[in-house]
């Protein structure tokens, strides 16, 4: 039994150390956006690189996540998300395809 | 507005009487109610009365088929009472223009319904695409099934009866933080198109978004659509028919009479009385009278068409 404990111990804490190398080295964070009202909430928004911004349309029309170059996603219908990856700093200015006075930005630092 | 509102007025309309008509609502759009112009018999005796070198000719927009939100879950139904409406139309018009958003999501089973119940109303119908139209994932079901015989992204013209129809194309290609586009070639084209044309005969353009600015909080407007009304200011008469707003809605400038049509889908809230244009949501014995067809009656010698938005229910 002592040495069954031991041994998972030693696991978790294997994972552990696993665990916060991985995040020292990147930011793995989640953040939403929310379409509502023909708008992007929030339409500006700082982020770290790494950081992963999922976009969910609760408009009842379709509405489309682009950036110029950058990240295109098809119409997002209601309830439809799209989430894309942010590997490298900068601005990124986006807008509905559709409803191009839809506009936000995303900053990545 | 009850049972059918128009612009008809068969002396023709003075400047006085436009200004007279002109309305200025809260953030600076400008657009006449048809106001002073006679109430209309009805689709009916309006297309009876209508002399035999006449010719009436159908709008209808924004089917939104696929559509089953809370602000109507029957759009196809409801496209299916339009089509029975003016199936029953005792003097057959013409043909039919749609100015777009067929579809909801531009799926093919979407665009397949909708020519099921809108070929049931045995006339030619004349199509633009709306922004809806074009967000399948290869952006080809609209042009396949529309877009033969079309230049660009499916705009064209045609003349019938002696009018010459322009149909444009004003969503794609947006740009970010503008309004519905046209772009440099659609332009070039259509100088090209007007060229040499006489000035008297009456021209119509149709497209989905309004040419004119309605409302640009909200999207509503083309950002060179100025550009092509420079190009028909030579011409007597000229009728821009859009859809896209779900409303009527009415300007008349000079020779320009501006008009957008109902949806059969599901009515849009009047600029900035909600928070967003989606959607509105009225009370089940509401909605059809918010949602309709339009017709367009063509006399010669008259400057201006005559107009008549009729609800599926007064």
């Amino acid at each position: 039994m002592m040495f069954l404990n031991l041994r998972a111990g030693a696991i978790r804490l294997a994972v552990f150390a696993v665990m916060t190398s991985q995040m020292s080295a990147v930011h793995c964070e989640e953040v939403s956006v929310k379409i509502d009202n023909f708008t992007f909430e929030p339409a500006q928004l700082t982020v770290k690189v790494g950081t992963t911004v999922t976009w969910t349309n609760r408009d009842d029309i379709p509405h489309t996540v682009v950036s110029a170059g950058k990240f295109r996603s098809q119409a997002l219908d209601t309830d439809d998300k799209y989430s894309f990856t942010f590997s490298s700093a900068g601005d990124y200015n986006y807008f509905c395809s559709l409803h191009p006075h839809m506009v936000g930005m995303i900053r990545v630092e | 507005m009850s049972d059918h509102d128009h612009n008809y007025d068969g002396d023709g309309i003075s400047r006085r009487k436009v200004l007279e008509c002109m309305t200025w609502a809260g953030t600076g759009v400008l657009w006449t109610i048809a106001g002073g112009v006679p109430r209309s018999l009805g689709i009916v005796g309006s297309a009876q009365a209508a002399e035999a070198s006449a010719f009436t000719f159908l709008q209808i927009s924004d089917s939104h088929v696929g559509f089953d939100k809370a602000a109507n879950p029957h759009a196809l139904a409801t496209l299916e009472e339009a089509i029975g409406k003016i199936k029953t139309l005792p003097v057959k018009p013409s043909f039919m223009i749609h100015t777009g958003d067929i579809t909801h999501l531009s799926k093919a089973s979407e665009f397949d319904d909708a020519e099921r119940i809108i070929s049931q109303s045995r006339l030619d119908v004349h199509y633009v695409p709306g922004e809806h139209d074009f967000i399948d994932e290869e952006v080809k079901l609209y042009r396949e099934r529309y877009g033969h015989g079309t230049k660009g992204a499916g705009w064209y013209s045609f003349d019938a009866n002696g009018v010459h129809f322009i149909g444009l194309v004003n969503v794609v290609d947006l740009k970010a933080g503008g309004l519905g586009n046209l772009g440099v070639e659609q332009l070039a084209w259509l100088a090209d198109d007007l060229k040499g044309r006489s000035n008297s005969q009456p021209i119509v353009v149709f497209a989905h978004i309004p040419l004119w600015t309605v409302y640009p909080a909200w999207g509503w407007g083309t950002d060179d659509g100025a550009r092509a009304l420079d190009l028909l200011k030579g011409f007597g008469s000229v009728t821009v028919l859009n859809g896209h707003i779900h409303q009527v809605m009415q300007k008349v400038e000079g020779n320009v009479t501006f008009h957008t049509a109902r949806s059969t889908a599901f009515p849009q809230p009047a600029p900035g009385t909600a928070p967003s244009p989606g959607p509105m949501k009225v009370a089940d014995d509401k909605l059809r009278s918010l949602l309709g067809t339009a017709s367009i009656i063509f006399k010669p010698g008259e400057e201006r068409l005559a107009i008549i938005d009729t609800p599926l229910q007064g």
